[in-house]
């Protein structure tokens, strides 16, 4: 640990500012890292690190605040213009070209030519040399990086870092795609680069690994400053109560609700090790960090990916799952990857929430365009979707009310269990206070609980909340959101989802701690 | 919103109209005549017809690259099976052979989970050398039969104001622009183009709809074929060669994207038509083959190009 005080930073930035339309994701945030140092910035989820990383990187413009790189102004136009001044990061997702050898990502744009023609000898021996440095000799240069594994890649991407002769080298969440064994020899790693003198940035929202690794952190949440100081004299306890901080508000609204009989039962199911059951009536919460196989866990109920054992029974329904059998069987998903999965965006709004349902739009194989729009157009009218008309294609909507739409098809469907997947995240406040209303109405409707099993009647079509109570199984990494608007929550970490209890019984502070393994920690 | 999207719609009609008028400025009255209409109509024929297939194709996301090697596999068949059956049942037949390759298509898009491109791409060599193995590398004749007059002018008071086959034609256009507009399977073939992530999460069954789409593009191209086979009057193994690219042509300019998720039946006659006027309308200028050729390309590019400025201007 080198001594600080005194000794300009190797990167700071101060008082920097960022808003995106009215949302203010960063408000005037301080921080800097020494030569020799590993900072952790550590925040929740939407503490605003993401947005911090984008204006390091170049790819976000701060509205206002000041960044330097060794004393010098750095005001970044692009990522390109932050690496040629020193300031390196490497993402969760590696940006290596998998068909390329080690040394030619190594040296990828910056390769040593001679007359336009590239030298290879030299560009080998920078690749060696950066390999070495890293304590690596063993990777060697030609291997095509595809081949790696992804601590290998990993490796390789830092070390371009170091080759294009940076200073400040970032990490954001770098242990993600590791296994335990990786992450020891990436820690190992780390402090080798520290002893060299480099300057470590390391984001995380795993205590444990800040603990270990950092020598400072700094805290972020709701795009501020809240806490900073020296790793080895602060307990993970304190580092978990800056990031959390924050009473609930009244954007959850919760009417009474009744759990009726079980509609879902998940007995030892691989992959997420799950065992839970889903009454009607009820919002079942998982919490979780990024990257802790909840999403997994959701698809795999879902039938999008495969069960390696164990046994999913909906209602009277068990046997192999597939999307189309799920959505029979009353049961329906909204996609956390609203872009890529949830939304077709080339095609209209109606297209997209009566897709699972076009059956019930016109006599046998036909699809009537009146009746979809009407379908549609009730939707928009009751979640107050701000569009053009029933036509508009999704790719021209905000993106609260494109994750609308996409709730708006599982109420088309009228399903009876809903399997949500970070349904608010990225969309503005007032959307998000919309869907809390709308999950409590689902499960609070009148309820007939004299009818058994899952129904699904054809003819009615854009009928909610009156028929009887939903379910409602809901993943987010927000735990104020889990804590306001479920009735149960479990907590999923590396893969292995624990046992559900009554949300009173938790609080954001202990969702946090038996979420990022500081429980094993302190 | 309603100015925009009928311009949407119809700005290929409008491209088809101008194009025409071009020609028939240059040409004189005469290119209007009704006889030149109808010449020009028997000519877009054999494209539209495979064309229709490939529209629901390319909506879906997909490629058919093994088309004119499906329709020269079309008039083999026919002609083998007009040697022993009468012309119903070897229509039928050149369909059914079309279709099964189409089948083969689907099967082996959706079981090996290779892109339509490469898979068609070899369908395309392998189907040539079945048509090329069948007919023994020759012309194969056949007797005459009303089969052969599908394509000839109604002029002489064969069909009805236009031939037959032109009929044909516009009764599956209108079948397939329904069925892609007014049916689940049209709406799933849009979905599974725009984005196939998106259609399987929603329980769209992906494999079957992507199969049913290769075999009916197939049975398309085989209809195509047995029209080729009505102008030619001879099997001929060697025919259509490069005629997919025709077909894709027809489809892009008509408002089709490889991307998938949009394309429209009304916008790919209009597109076939475009090729076809010009065609004629060089010929009857006394406009050498180069010229057409570079007013097609400059057309296919410069339609594209204008869909892509038009949808950046929205």
């Amino acid at each position: 640990m080198a001594e600080t005080v005194g000794a300009a930073p190797r990167f700071e930035m101060r008082g920097v500012r960022k808003a995106f339309g009215a949302t203010v994701a960063l408000d005037g945030v301080d921080f800097a890292v020494h030569s020799g140092e590993v900072c952790a910035l550590v925040g929740q989820n939407g503490a605003g690190k993401s947005t911090l990383m984008g204006i390091l990187a170049g790819a976000l413009k701060p509205d206002a605040g000041v960044m330097r790189v060794e004393g010098a102004p750095y005001a970044p136009r692009h990522p390109l213009d932050a690496r040629k001044a020193g300031v390196a990061m490497i993402h969760q997702e590696l940006s290596l070209a998998p068909h390329l050898t080690v040394m030619e990502n190594i040296v990828l744009g910056v390769e040593p030519t001679r007359r336009g023609v590239i030298q290879r000898d030299r560009m080998r021996e920078t690749a060696a040399a950066a390999l070495t440095e890293l304590g690596h000799p063993d990777i060697s240069p030609d291997t095509v990086v595809g081949d790696l594994s992804p601590a290998g890649q990993q490796l390789v991407e830092i070390a371009r870092a170091l080759a294009s002769g940076c200073r400040v080298l970032v990490l954001d969440e770098p242990t993600s795609s590791l296994s335990h064994g990786d992450v020891r020899t990436l820690f190992d790693l780390i402090g080798r680069l520290e002893r060299q003198g480099h300057a470590i940035v390391y984001i995380s929202h795993f205590i444990e690994e800040v603990k270990e690794v950092s020598d400072r952190y700094v805290v972020l949440r709701d795009g501020r400053n809240v806490g900073e100081g020296v790793t080895a004299q602060t307990r993970a306890e304190d580092i978990v109560g800056l990031m959390v901080g924050r009473a609930l508000g009244d954007l959850y609204p919760r009417s009474d609700r009744t759990a009726g009989d079980a509609i879902l039962e998940v007995e030892a199911l691989v992959p997420g090790s799950a065992t839970f059951t889903l009454h009607r009536g009820e919002v079942l919460g998982i919490a979780g960090l990024l990257g802790a196989g909840r999403t997994r866990l959701l698809r795999t109920i879902f039938g999008l990916e495969p069960v390696k054992s164990g046994r999913i029974t909906i209602a009277a329904y068990s046997g192999p799952a597939t999307p189309q059998a799920r959505w029979r069987q009353g049961m329906g998903m909204l996609s956390e990857d609203r872009n890529g999965e949830g939304l077709a965006r080339t095609l209209s709004i109606a297209d997209n929430m009566t897709m699972t349902r076009l059956e019930s739009l016109g006599p046998a194989f036909a699809v009537l365009p009146t009746r979809q729009d009407a379908a549609a157009a009730r939707w928009i009218d009751r979640l107050a979707i701000r569009c053009s008309g029933p036509r508009q294609a999704v790719a021209q909507l905000s993106g609260g009310n494109q994750q609308k739409v996409a709730f708006a098809r599982l109420l088309h469907h009228d399903v009876d269990v809903l399997v949500l997947d970070e349904p608010t995240r990225g969309i503005d406040v007032s959307s998000k206070a919309q869907i809390y209303k709308l999950i409590d109405e689902l499960v609070s409707a009148t309820s007939d609980a004299g009818l058994k099993g899952p129904r699904y009647d054809s003819t009615v079509v854009g009928r909610p909340f009156q028929g009887r109570q939903k379910a409602v199984l809901l993943v987010s990494s927000y735990f104020p959101e889990l804590l306001g608007v479920c009735d149960r929550i479990a907590v999923m970490s590396r893969g292995r989802l624990g046992p559900a209890r009554p949300a009173s019984e938790w609080t954001e502070h202990a969702l946090l701690m038996e979420a990022s393994g500081a429980r094993a920690a302190s | 919103m309603k100015a925009r999207r009928f311009l949407d719609e119809s700005g290929v009609l409008i491209g088809l109209v101008v194009v025409a008028l071009i020609f028939g400025a240059l040409v004189g009255p005469q290119f209007f005549r009704a006889a030149n209409l109808e010449l020009m109509a028997r000519q877009t024929v054999i494209v539209a017809a495979a064309a229709l297939g490939m529209t629901m194709i390319i909506v879906s996301g997909g490629i058919d690259l093994s088309v004119g090697s499906i329709v020269s596999l079309s008039t083999v068949v026919v002609a083998l099976l007009l040697k022993t059956h009468g012309p119903a049942l070897a229509a039928f037949g050149a369909v059914a052979a079309g279709a099964a390759c189409g089948a083969v298509n689907g099967l082996l898009i959706t079981q090996l989970r290779v892109v339509p491109f490469i898979v068609t791409l070899g369908t395309m060599l392998l189907v040539r050398g079945a048509a090329k193995g069948l007919a023994d590398e020759r012309r194969i004749e056949a007797p005459i039969t009303w089969l052969n007059d599908l394509l000839r002018t109604a002029r002489d008071g064969r069909g009805w104001l236009l031939p037959t086959g032109i009929w044909i034609t516009v009764a599956l256009a209108i079948v397939v622009a329904l069925m892609l507009r007014y049916t689940r399977f049209g709406r799933h073939l849009f979905a599974i183009g725009s984005n196939e992530r998106t259609a399987r999460l929603c329980g769209v069954r992906i494999n079957h709809t992507k199969f049913a789409v290769y075999t009916l593009g197939g049975a398309l191209a085989g209809l195509a074929g047995v029209m080729e086979f009505s102008k030619l009057s001879v099997g001929d193994p060697t025919v259509a060669v490069g005629l997919e690219l025709d077909v894709i042509a027809a489809v892009i300019i008509g408002g089709g994207s490889l991307l998938g998720g949009k394309g429209s039946v009304l916008g790919t006659l209009a597109g076939a038509a475009i090729m076809v006027v010009i065609q004629v309308g060089c010929s009857q200028q006394g406009l050498p083959n180069w010229v057409q050729q570079i007013v097609t390309g400059t057309i296919i590019i410069g339609a594209v190009a204008l869909d892509r400025w038009r949808q950046k201007s929205t």
